[in-house]
């Protein structure tokens, strides 16, 4: 089976960019192809990107506390070029947040203190699911 | 247990030290407090003469918000102000930007105009209280824009204290608020450090950063080579100009990060110290001894802290708070324990400032100046250090300077390799954290009441306050005072003159920032694979 493909970028204005590209490094220790997009990338950049590269998980980095409304806007995105690839979030989300996340539509939430090799896991695990769907 | 034990950055630690384990000719390279080469600390008495100052960096939503949070701060007895700008301000974008909105007073206070400066320091006396700006890329403006907030009060220029980031070379290693390219970026930074030379004698136009490449990631060896290596290209830059060193060495200031491993981090701010007056003498030929003395600003580290038990990380900000002391800190910050993920609490702000008075009227530590001078240990860690960075340094220089060799991406790589290997030594369990990999419980994460939530309604408010501003000024002064900058941006010189009138003229932020976009550009980073 050929690797899951990943593509990865930060969304917004917030440069703290050490999570993902640590969470970049490790999911290509892992096996997985890395498409790292970097800062400030805009919605429309991330899903073009998305089908082009034929990304089986898109995963966003937040740290400014912008990730409900940029989550909002990159899910209505996604519906506007009409894919389904599960999209990840991970950064600095209260714990409420979690939850209205995944209620919004988001495939997995990393909040602060998600270890590594869980974060690896579940975005191999939701790649997966996307191949063989 | 390791049969070798090292510092966090990898330095060897033996089961004890001795005499023998201090080079000859310790005297010299120590000197006495306030003396050269500074080892010792920047002034002759340090705590007893006067205490650093406390200085907790706040500031979100509008500019009223900020003032509050300013004046609750300044009760409760801390002796300065450090402002915390929005993301869109950072960037060079009004609050009514498309790209802003998500981001209006957030992570700090938004500023469109000097109107708006005004009110964020509305019944805080300038002439009296000093500042502290974390803003880069955009310093310039926000630099005039606090030059004209403090005319508006009556301040004379020669009053006012403080420091401008303004550290435009970490931004493109580290924080990653970069608008334009490093050369006209670099060209900023000085016109800046140049104009404060002539104008502002108590205030720091510069404060040279290795905290960002640290909390990044780098080690303590790693962030002190990369400080020195910034403050080496601005001061070449400023030599080119026609500056004479002596004239901005003395108000050059440093950042540096403490973190957990005390007797690295007190050695590493010692050894930063002796570096940099052997720097400032032997590359740049200084003659006064101001122009060696490193002052710095210390900010504990946020990626210490742990969403898990995060009590503990009251704990572990008085750690570093007593590093910081230990190693001759000017100015502190101590992080709020619910830092790890939100905006800290009036609460935890309170408790971050009350750990500094501890340490500072009950602990005794500040009765005498850098009292582990000596210790075989930290002696012998300190040399190391001082070492260790030169060899970086001598890499760096290879590489062309710090401008050339970020441009390459070398320290970018060392920050990112090293950020990976500390993340797989915790989840390995190598590397300890309590509450997380060791002593961890089920349910750990407690949740705050109250955590801190951006007013939704802010980036309206704000860009509707801008709208009217913008329509109430006198359209042909402030037409006129833009073009100005225009001019001297793309035909050269120093740009604080018609910066200052620009905003005077009510010029805003974005309309600023987009003048030098256009002459300019704007910088995308390379992709690090």
């Amino acid at each position: 089976m050929s690797p899951t493909r990943v593509l990865l970028a930060k969304p917004g204005l917030d440069g703290h960019d050490r999570g993902i590209k640590v969470v970049a490094m490790a999911l290509r220790d892992a096996g997985a192809e890395v498409i790292y997009l970097g800062l400030r990338r805009t919605p429309e950049e991330i899903w073009h990107t998305a089908i082009e590269e034929d990304a089986d998980v898109v995963g966003v980095s937040v740290l400014s506390g912008a990730h409900l409304s940029l989550a909002e806007v990159l899910l209505a995105e996604r519906a506007r070029v009409g894919v389904d690839t599960p999209l990840v979030v991970g950064g600095t989300v209260p714990a409420e947040d979690v939850d209205a996340l995944r209620a919004m539509g988001i495939g997995a939430v990393y909040p602060v203190g998600a270890s590594l090799p869980h974060v690896v896991e579940s975005v191999l695990a939701l790649g997966a699911r996307e191949r063989t769907a | 247990m390791t049969t070798t034990e090292t510092t966090d950055a990898g330095i060897p630690v033996a089961t004890f030290y001795a005499e023998t384990d201090v080079a000859p000719g310790l005297a010299g390279r120590l000197g006495a407090p306030g003396a050269p080469p500074f080892t010792r600390g920047p002034y002759p008495t340090m705590y007893r003469g006067r205490l650093w100052t406390m200085r907790q960096f706040a500031g979100f939503g509008s500019p009223e918000d900020a003032n509050a949070r300013f004046h609750f701060l300044l009760e409760h007895g801390q002796s300065a102000l450090s402002v915390a700008f929005d993301l869109p301000t950072q960037l060079g974008y009004d609050s009514a930007h498309p790209s802003a909105r998500a981001d209006v007073g957030r992570v700090g206070v938004a500023i469109d105009t000097a109107d708006d400066m005004v009110d964020l320091f509305e019944g805080i006396p300038l002439d009296e209280i000093s500042i502290n700006f974390t803003i880069n890329a955009t310093a310039p403006i926000i630099l005039a824009m606090y030059l004209v907030a403090a005319e508006r009060q009556g301040a004379a220029t020669a009053d006012l204290a403080g420091t401008l980031q303004n550290d435009i070379l970490k931004e493109f290693l580290a924080r990653k608020t970069f608008i334009y390219p490093p050369a006209p970026s670099l060209r900023l930074g000085c016109d800046v450090i140049e104009y404060a030379a002539g104008a502002l004698p108590r205030f720091n136009p510069i404060s040279i950063t290795g905290y960002h490449a640290r909390e990044a990631g780098c080690d303590a060896v790693q962030e002190v080579a990369l400080t020195m290596a910034s403050a080496i290209a601005y001061s070449e830059a400023l030599v080119a100009r026609g500056l004479a060193f002596d004239s901005f060495a003395p108000r050059l200031s440093f950042h540096f990060a403490t973190t957990m491993d005390l007797f690295e981090e007190v050695a590493k701010l010692r050894a930063a110290r002796r570096l940099w007056y052997q720097i400032a003498t032997e590359r740049f030929g200084a003659t006064e001894p101001a122009s060696g003395r490193l002052r710095f600003f210390s900010g504990n580290s946020g990626t210490t802290l742990t969403a898990q038990q995060p009590l503990n990380n009251v704990v572990r900000s008085t750690i570093q708070c007593l590093g910081a002391v230990l190693g001759g800190a000017q100015s502190i910050h101590v992080m709020g324990y619910d830092e790890a993920y939100e905006i800290p609490s009036e609460e935890a702000v309170t408790l971050s400032l009350r750990t500094q008075q501890i340490i500072a009227l009950e602990s005794g530590v500040a009765r005498t100046a850098d009292p582990l001078a000596g210790s075989y240990f930290v002696e012998s860690l300190t040399d190391e250090i001082e070492a260790r960075a030169r060899a970086l340094l001598a890499e760096l220089d290879a590489a062309g300077g710090a401008a050339a060799a970020i441009e390459a991406g070398i320290p970018q790589r060392w920050i990112a390799e090293s950020a990976y290997r500390l993340e797989r030594e915790v989840s390995s369990g190598e590397r300890p954290r309590v509450g997380v990999n060791v002593y961890a419980t089920e349910g750990d994460e407690t949740h705050f009441g109250g955590a801190f939530a951006a007013d939704p309604g802010v980036a309206e408010r704000h860009a509707a306050r801008t709208t009217e501003r913008v329509a109430a000024r006198d359209a042909d002064t402030c037409q006129a005072a833009t073009s100005a900058v225009t001019v001297v941006a793309r035909e050269g010189g120093n740009l604080m003159p018609p910066l200052i009138d620009a905003v005077r003229a009510g010029a805003t932020l974005g309309e600023l920032a987009d003048v030098f976009r256009s002459v300019f550009g704007e910088f995308r980073e390379p992709r690090p694979w």
